[in-house]
């Protein structure tokens, strides 16, 4: 190995201090010794911040669902198992890798709907939202958008605009965007889309709408606490 | 401090930016500037990664043959990236989700690699620290430019909070990519046009920067 690929890359000015004939055992020595060293910091550092990044995700996600499950009183996970949900993860399961929705109930033990998590691919990159739903009446109760790099200013109203986050308050689906003003006779089922963000807007419709299909027979199914 | 360690650090705020001056490091400053709170952030991540791998580096230079100095440099960087990576996602979620790759990607900053290549590989420690701090402080002055301009063009708030009046139609485009370019182009153009104005004085090379062997500034701005 020269000097000469290394300073070209670097363009630095002088050579380092040359180093004449270091033999490679002990260039891999030096190298493997440092590599070693640097994984042990790594894995410690890894290991302090588990916990704690974990114990955030968590309390963030437990925030969002009981933001779009408006309130409930207390939530439960529902875990997918085969094609049926169970409250319990099944011994041996991995809880990372089981999709998952969640369940929230009123003071009086009534459903106030389900929360699910869904993700697709937006204007730009993956966007990430939850949005919490009543399998019976086929209704959202309300969405959030848990992750997204959409443009600043025009794609991340679907975080930020208000007026477009309440259109999912009770919107019926499957939900069909809409420019504002032009409705196509189903208000209902209606959404205005945001000018400038139309593909943003359709993306969380289009998002919901997978995600209502493939969860909802399975929802209406779930025989559990708090059925009709 | 001696005074040539306090030279050492004054050098990279302003005479060596290392951003302004000698050009490094362009890739955050023109993605992370559109918030200042994201400056604040990538600002203090990458001030934290230069000093402490600078440090180390002076320290076991002596220790490094030549040939895989540069393999070591990285090895070092990236273990300090990695680390205030994790420390940043357990303690300010919210700031590692608006830095997103960009604090993994310190690890290939220039102005590091270049610091310790250029510095604190053949300096005692505490020149070496100063230097760095130097470079840190520097970038971070360039980025707030950078962020305090384009945040308040472009969003017609200052950290988060409205400083122009509700009627002023932010220039969207001061937060999106090209907002950096124009920003960092006009400050670049300001900059250079206030050193042709004065000329001797700013263009002679500094004895001291040349005789440490720094990227010498001048001519590559």
């Amino acid at each position: 190995m020269s000097n000469d690929p290394a300073s070209a890359a670097t363009q630095a000015m002088p050579a380092a201090p040359a180093a004449a004939d270091v033999p490679a055992w002990k260039l891999l020595a030096i190298l493997g010794g440092g590599g070693a060293v640097a994984g042990m910091i790594i894995v410690s550092a890894y290991q302090w911040s588990k916990p704690t990044i974990d114990e955030n995700k968590r309390v963030r996600l437990d925030a969002a669902v009981r933001e779009v499950l408006k309130g409930p009183e207390r939530c439960d996970s529902l875990w997918l198992v085969g094609d049926a949900l169970t409250p319990t993860l099944p011994a041996g399961a991995d809880a990372a890798t089981t999709d998952r929705v969640f369940i929230g109930f009123r003071k009086d033990g009534t459903r106030a709907g389900f929360a699910i998590v869904a993700a697709d691919f937006g204007f730009a990159d993956e966007v990430k939202l939850i949005f919490g739903f009543d399998a019976e009446a086929g209704k959202v109760l309300g969405f959030k958008v848990l992750g997204s790099k959409e443009t600043p200013g025009l794609g991340d109203g679907i975080e930020k605009n208000e007026a477009f986050v309440k259109e999912f308050d009770g919107v019926a689906t499957p939900i069909a965007g809409v420019k504002k003003g032009s409705s196509r006779g189903a208000p209902d089922h209606e959404v205005d889309t945001i000018t400038g963000a139309t593909i943003s807007s359709k993306t969380v419709i289009r998002i919901i709408n997978g995600a209502v299909e493939k969860w909802q027979p399975k929802l209406r199914a779930y025989r559990g606490e708090g059925a009709r | 401090m001696s005074a040539t360690a306090r030279d050492d650090l004054i050098r990279g705020v302003w005479r060596e930016n290392p951003v302004l001056v000698t050009t490094l490091g362009l890739c955050p400053t023109l993605a992370v500037t559109n918030t200042v709170a994201n400056c604040v952030a990538m600002g203090l991540a990458t001030f934290f990664v230069l000093v402490a791998s600078c440090y180390l580096v002076a320290l076991v230079a002596k220790w490094i043959p030549g040939e895989i100095r540069i393999t070591a440099f990285v090895l070092i960087i990236a273990t300090f990236v990695t680390v205030a990576d994790m420390a940043i996602e357990a303690l300010a979620p919210d700031v590692h989700k608006a830095l997103g790759a960009f604090i993994a990607l310190i690890v290939v900053n220039c102005i590091i690699l270049g610091r310790q290549e250029a510095f604190a590989s053949k300096n005692p420690v505490l020149n070496s620290v100063a230097d760095a701090a130097g470079a840190g402080i520097g970038f971070m002055v360039t980025m707030l430019m950078m962020g305090t301009v384009r945040e308040v063009i472009g969003n017609g708030t200052l950290l988060g909070h409205r400083v122009l009046p509700a009627s002023y139609e932010p220039w969207v485009v001061m937060m999106l990519p090209p907002g950096g370019f124009l920003t960092l182009g006009t400050i670049l153009l300001l900059i250079k046009w206030k050193k042709v104005r004065k000329p001797a004085v700013a263009d002679a090379p500094a004895p001291a920067a040349a005789a440490s062997g720094a990227v010498s500034g001048g001519s590559a701005a």
